[in-house]
């Protein structure tokens, strides 16, 4: 659904004027694994991001990085969404699926508190889930959310939830959804949850603590304190965890910095999986991408190798369609239009397209679009298409491209998990239109077993590949570097989710 | 001077008046709609639109900018669009590093540039003096955040004695934590700053030292010392602290760029954020208070001179003006 609009400060510009760090070789092996040994049970873990929370309510525009800090650390879910992508039970002991499949009921686990000391009940669960369909609510998944028909609460630990229609996502969309006191006030500065942590202290601008809550009902987290502290540029990030200011970067974007911490032995430069997809959109309702060939013919003119060797220097993937490799109908269909200018220029003569054609790219003005369409014009040379690039802001982008559909063809990366179902929806502002692909995406969601449902987005995602829907350049990598004294760390961050609760830190 | 103090308190609130109307004006000019930060893409046309409502977006212009006007006579900078938190508490406690940051920044300043300037002006004929001012036009040409880059890589990555940037999440409930955060920026200003300063006072007392009455002084029997003292110095305080009030002026404002390369949480770094997402209640009430900062600086300068030279007084005060 979220497509990042602004990367704020994210130029990271000119060199990074780091003066030689002792080179001694040889990176340290484990990544997120358990690292042997004792570890600080007290330790105070500092994390680098940034992304500062807007507010601290996730359905009040907190944004993206509430999510980061909060999710699973403060605030928990009925389930959880782990790193590697799978949805395991969290709050929910246990639920039942009715025959229909529209009825979901739900058993609580038992003896869970919220951070106030009031008894985590059934109540707490209806609020939570009316607080996220509420019409002020800006939750990202409020729109998959509105089967939900009617919530009951027959006792304290059951919960049922009557859908209007079938929906095979919901317990994966339940993983969303935070279990908040029902009686909590002024969720946007304080908090309510019943997670390994309680906030601490938050200072806008500058960094939001969180301590480990005593009370807390399952395994108590594996480090005292954590802190994340918010940068504007990754530069100042990088430089932090050069002076031990922080202990890992949850995610970072300057590739041209990964070198002195790969050379360093007191780092880990861990390559996780993104769902951050790089695409060149086209409008498939506009001359000439109303072309499947034309399509194809530009996806296989473009050595997408290339330009992520260019943009991140061997870091991130190839896809070849919208689907990362941690969502569950995940295949490998990067020999779909892959890179072949002589067959791109044989696909170009049949439909009509011998000489070439001019198009216009709209490319937002910040990191790596122009890079990128600046790499696509002259790939595109090659074969005769001449590209007209045209720099906009990301405001300019959503009212013109995303809003008004005014558009040829596009950059833009789409940063959510599972998000190949909007090439369901020919409303979307790409345009593609295959009623085959609308039915599919709608019988998976209506599919009564998560088998029957991966069975059919993989048709939708062979499909799609095959139509050159969109041209997918490259899944952005996900990159944690730490510290070399912590382990057990998230890797993927899936949908910018950073669960600190496991991480250990050697004194 | 009462009457003087009055009207320039009439000026001040006139000014201040005059620049909130500009600020609002222009603000709303800027292409881009706020509602586009509160949405996520996915949204519909009937959420935009319910987003414009709640913040207000939606409503003429003249009855946003009463509303506005309204909650500033009740000392309230309003509600920022995209956090939906008050902005005022952000601003005071953002207020806590830039103030100080400036201001320590602004003395340093003074104490390099003062005997620097003087002395490159007096010893003008010596290779320091002429090194001096060599350095000084040097230093103008610098860019604050490679300044600031610099002493990072040296001091802070390399040398490893102060920190590459951020303030203590406690702030000044760590005093030395807080202090040493703020060394290098302070230094990092006061040097571009000092800069420019050095050639105020250089020239101010080259000025002076070439002047009719110190040569009268010097002539009756003054010492240089006792000339200077009291009669050079004051007459070249004089532009020296309208220079100084500039500055001073144009640090705090200055200090967006420093508080980015320092990843510090001040007043700069949020009007930096707030552009980047148009949030207008929390660009106005940045802008608003820099604004007032810097008529008060420039009503104090005022005061400042016409206690140091005696003339301005006699001039001005009496309604010449």
């Amino acid at each position: 659904m979220s497509i990042k609009k602004t990367s704020l400060y994210g130029t990271a510009t000119a060199a990074t004027l780091v003066l030689a760090l002792t080179a001694c070789g040889g990176s340290g092996t484990g990544g997120g694994a358990t690292a042997g040994g004792s570890y600080d049970k007290n330790a105070t873990v500092n994390i680098g991001s940034l992304y500062e929370p807007q507010n601290l309510d996730n359905t009040a525009g907190g944004g993206q990085g509430v999510t980061e800090a909060l999710n699973g650390n403060v605030y928990e879910g009925l389930f959880k969404l782990t790193d590697d992508g799978k949805v395991e039970k969290l709050l929910a002991r246990d639920y039942k699926v009715s025959g229909d499949g529209l009825t979901y009921t739900f058993t609580l686990r038992d003896g869970v508190k919220f951070h106030s000391g009031k008894a985590f009940t059934s109540q707490d669960v209806k609020y939570s889930l009316q607080k996220v369909l509420a019409d002020d609510s800006q939750s990202a998944r409020k729109s998959n959310l509105e089967v939900v028909k009617d919530i009951a609460t027959p006792d304290a630990r059951t919960v049922k939830v009557t859908l209007s229609k079938k929906s095979i996502s919901f317990v994966y969309n339940l993983s969303y959804v935070w279990i908040i006191n029902s009686q909590a006030k002024n969720l946007k500065t304080t908090e309510d949850g019943t997670g390994p942590y309680k906030l601490d202290k938050w200072t806008r601008g500058s960094a939001l603590g969180l301590d480990r809550y005593a009370g807390y009902w399952g395994r108590a987290a594996g480090n005292q304190k954590v802190v994340f502290h918010y940068y504007k540029d990754a530069t100042a990030l990088n430089n932090a965890l050069l002076t031990n200011a922080v202990d890992v970067v949850t995610s970072e974007q300057s590739p041209d910095a990964l070198d002195q911490f790969k050379s360093n032995q007191n780092y880990k430069v861990n390559d996780g999986n993104s769902t951050t997809k790089l695409l060149l959109a086209f409008n498939d309702k506009a001359k000439p991408f109303t072309d499947v060939k034309v399509r194809q013919a530009v996806s296989a003119a473009i050595d997408d190798k290339k330009l992520l060797e260019s943009v991140w220097a061997g870091y991130g993937k190839l896809i070849g369609s919208m689907v990362p490799p941690t969502d569950p109908w995940y295949e490998d269909l990067t020999k779909v239009n892959a890179y072949d200018p002589a067959h791109a220029k044989q696909l170009l003569a049949d439909a009509g397209y011998a000489k070439g054609f001019t198009f216009t790219l709209d490319t937002p003005n910040y990191d790596p679009h122009p890079t990128a369409a600046t790499f696509i014009k002259s790939q595109l040379a090659k074969v005769g298409i001449t590209v007209k690039i045209n720099t906009i802001t990301p405001d300019e982008w959503y009212t013109k491209v995303y809003k008004n559909h005014d558009f040829t063809a596009t950059l833009q990366e789409h940063v959510n998990d599972r998000d190949l179902v909007w090439y369901g929806n020919p409303d979307f502002y790409w345009g593609y239109d295959d009623k085959q692909v609308t039915q599919w995406v709608e019988q998976a969601e209506e599919a009564s077993t998560t088998a029957e449902q991966t069975a059919l987005l993989k048709k939708v995602n062979e499909k799609t590949a095959q139509d050159a829907a969109s041209d997918w350049l490259y899944l952005y990598p996900q990159i944690v570097v730490a510290s070399s004294k912590l382990s057990d760390y998230p890797l993927n961050g899936l949908n910018s989710q950073f669960y600190a609760y496991d991480i250990k830190k050697k004194g | 001077m009462a009457r003087y103090l009055l009207r320039r308190l009439a000026f001040l609130v006139v000014s201040l008046a005059l620049a909130s109307v500009v600020l609002f004006v222009l603000l709303r000019l800027l292409p881009g709609d706020p509602a586009n930060a509160l949405t996520s893409v996915g949204a519909s046309p009937e959420q935009i639109a319910a987003a414009r409502h709640s913040i207000g977006s939606d409503r003429p212009l003249p009855e946003q900018f009463t509303h506005w006007l309204g909650q500033l006579a009740h000392g309230d900078l309003g509600t920022s669009f995209v956090s939906s938190l008050p902005v005022g508490p952000e601003v005071t406690s953002r207020l806590d590093v830039t103030v100080p940051l400036t201001l320590a920044a602004f003395v340093l300043a003074v104490l390099i540039a003062v005997p620097a300037g003087f002395v490159a002006a007096y010893k003008r004929r010596t290779w320091y003096g002429a090194l001096l001012s060599g350095v000084s036009q040097l230093g103008i040409a610098i860019p604050v955040f490679w300044l600031g880059m610099i002493l990072i890589a040296v001091f802070a990555l390399n040398a490893g004695w102060l920190p590459a940037g951020g303030f203590p999440p406690d702030g000044w409930s760590q005093p030395a934590e807080a202090v040493r955060s703020l060394v290098l920026p302070v230094v990092t200003i006061a040097l571009v700053m000092s800069a420019s300063l050095i050639r105020y006072v250089r020239s101010a007392t080259l000025d002076v030292l070439d002047s009719d009455y110190l040569r009268t002084a010097r002539a009756l029997g003054s010492s240089f010392g006792r000339a200077m003292w009291r009669h050079g110095l004051r007459n070249s305080s004089v532009p020296v602290i309208s220079v100084l009030a500039i500055e001073l002026a144009s640090t705090l404002l200055g200090a967006v760029v420093v508080e980015s390369v320092y990843a510090l949480p001040g007043l700069g770094s949020m009007l930096a954020t707030g552009i980047a997402q148009h949030d207008y209640p929390v660009i106005q009430a940045v802008l608003f208070v820099s604004t007032l900062a810097v008529l008060l600086i420039g009503f104090a300068a005022d005061l400042v001179q016409r206690i140091v030279d005696p003339r301005l007084r006699g001039r001005l005060s009496g309604g010449a003006r």
